[in-house]
């Protein structure tokens, strides 16, 4: 049964806009809002952290009733414990020094990761995946961010679970009392290894140094010439600053695997560093 | 019974010592969960309001947050340790083998405060996974991704400066690796590269300020426990107040 509207209690005035509003239920007034996304944080987030610091005590306080901090001997200067370990956290840089001199391994390289670290929100122009975990819009962001963090987890293992007596490589199956005889082959630098091939010294030093500029040189070119969306997007001083930490980082597995499979001891000596 | 402990209870509710306290009534309705998170300090932290997709456990996994009550946790049991520590060379061990057999509940505070910093150092880590993989850094958060990345740096040099306390072989010898790397220091270390032309000396390079002499001995455990238990802590309570304040600024990123 239609109702005849004899006259509007509310007449339409064309200058207006209407809009059709609802009354709902609700425990508190709001204006100017879409519908509504957001919730109180008490009781919502207070209590999930509640729980979460609950939680983690519990499993704390259960290790520490389980097991304990070590305590070993005294200090004392005049007794070396072999091998000398520096705590987890530190064991990947330890385990660097098989490979790289201390300045590099204990100071440079860390001061890199930091650096670049820092860097990370001001060469990533990208503006996707923010506020989810979206791989599929920043591929390279993602593998090259976990493959630093590989490394530096890998080598941590290697350190921790790897190295006995004389920071040499023992399986979990070997004996760790005893102490391995020193590997067979011997270390040998890049430049001697070109001498061996018949080119003189001076000849060698100029392509030990033009190995490591090149090494450079190419990583730093090759994208520019096949990957020009890359570099579009992040411009000239983007890019360089990006590639040059990138392969910077590279660089460390590169010298770990020519140094295992080569037996390179330094790649370059100059006068005052070697790598 | 019933009406005796309501009749009790607002008695004390209604006290000018209850009311002086706490200036608003049990956060079960609207204004009062308001007024919770405006007066009380720690709570204020937080919005008032949160998005509901930002409470997704799958989405932080509570890490910074853990991080952060790690944090509280290393500062509660490390006072406590504080009391029976002195950092001498000749009592410190003996110090914190009294902690472990002769004193209440001294072994589970040392073993608490060991753990929580493990928990820690690995949690700072895994939190900066997070924020990575959720591109939780881009604009406008850059700048607090910066004070991450200080943080992260500050939790490390607590570690490794509480690693030195115990004065054990462990410790000494931990230490003297890290040393070794900073004598090595290029320019400021005097076996670095463009150390000697810097003019470094054993006795005046960077190793040598950090150990306060030429080995690891009485200043160098007076240094570490002092940036341990002062320094690092201040400067890190710092950088947090700055962590969250920017948080609460540039808005939490959570998915929308
Ligand atoms: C002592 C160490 C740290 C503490 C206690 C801490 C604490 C927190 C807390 C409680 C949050 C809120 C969200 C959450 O729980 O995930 C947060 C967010 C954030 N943290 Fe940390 N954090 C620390 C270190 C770091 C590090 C190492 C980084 C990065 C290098 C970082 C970067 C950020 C950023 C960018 C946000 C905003 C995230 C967003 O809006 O989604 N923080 N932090």
């Amino acid at each position: 049964m239609a109702i005849e509207v004899k006259h509007e209690i509310f007449p339409k005035n064309p200058k207006k806009s209407y809009g059709l509003v609802e009354l709902v239920k609700g425990t508190s007034p709001i204006t100017d809002k879409e519908p509504e996304t957001t919730v109180f944080t008490w009781p919502n987030l207070v209590f999930i952290e509640l729980i979460a610091i609950l939680l983690s005590s519990i499993i704390l306080i259960a290790l520490s009733l389980y097991s304990g901090a070590p305590l070993e001997e005294m200090a004392s200067p005049d007794t070396t414990p072999n091998p000398m370990k520096a705590p987890w956290y530190f064991l990947g840089l330890q385990e660097l020094l098989v490979f790289f001199d201390p300045w590099l391994a204990g100071v440079v390289l860390p001061g890199l990761i930091i650096v670049g670290l820092i860097l990370v929100p001001y060469i990533d122009v990208n503006p996707k995946g923010v506020g989810q975990y979206n791989y599929t819009d920043r591929k390279f962001a993602i593998w090259t961010f976990s493959f630093g963090l590989a490394l530096w987890y890998i080598m941590i293992v290697v350190g921790v679970y790897l190295r006995g007596l004389d920071w040499q490589w023992y399986w979990p199956w070997d004996d760790w009392e005893l102490h391995k005889p020193p590997s067979a082959v011997s270390l040998i630098d890049y430049s001697l290894i070109l001498t061996s091939w018949g080119l003189s010294k001076g000849g060698a030093q100029i392509v030990a140094y033009a190995t490591v500029v090149g090494y450079f040189v190419v990583g730093m070119t090759i994208p520019f010439i096949f990957f020009r969306k890359f570099y579009k997007e992040l411009g000239f001083a983007r890019y360089n600053i990006t590639m040059l930490f990138f392969l910077m980082m590279m660089g460390v597995p590169v010298k770990i695997i020519l140094r295992i499979v080569f037996n390179i001891k330094y790649l370059l000596v100059t006068p005052f560093f070697k790598i | 019974m019933v009406d005796f402990f309501e009749n009790l209870k607002n008695k004390i509710v209604e006290t000018q010592v209850w009311k002086s306290i706490f200036r608003h009534g049990f956060p079960d309705t609207d204004t009062n969960r308001a007024l919770v998170m405006f007066s009380n300090v720690l709570l204020h932290l937080h919005p008032v309001k949160v998005r509901k997709s930002a409470l997704r456990i799958r989405y932080t996994w509570c890490l910074g947050g853990l991080t952060f009550f790690m944090f509280i946790l290393l500062t509660i049991t490390g006072v406590f340790l504080m009391f029976y520590y002195v950092p001498d060379t000749r009592s410190a061990y003996q110090n914190i083998k009294d902690l472990q057999y002769a004193l209440y509940f001294g072994n589970l505070m040392r073993n608490l405060h060991r753990w929580g910093a493990h928990a820690m150092v690995f949690l700072v880590w895994l939190h900066m996974t997070r924020v990575f993989l959720t591109g939780s850094y881009k604009p406008p958060r850059e700048f607090n991704w910066i004070v991450g990345v200080l943080l992260l740096v500050l939790t490390l040099l607590l570690s490794w400066t509480g690693y030195l306390l115990p004065w054990d072989q462990l410790a000494l010898w931990a230490v003297t690796v890290g040393s070794k790397m900073a004598e090595a220091s290029p320019l400021i270390g005097y076996s670095g590269p463009f150390g000697k032309e810097m003019g470094m000396r054993v006795d005046n390079d960077i190793r040598f300020m950090l150990l306060g002499g030429t080995v690891v001995g009485q200043s160098t455990l007076l240094r570490f426990y002092v940036l341990h238990c002062v320094g690092l802590p201040l400067l890190a309570t710092l950088f947090l107040a700055v962590h969250f304040w920017r948080i609460r600024k540039d808005g939490f990123s959570g998915p929308l």
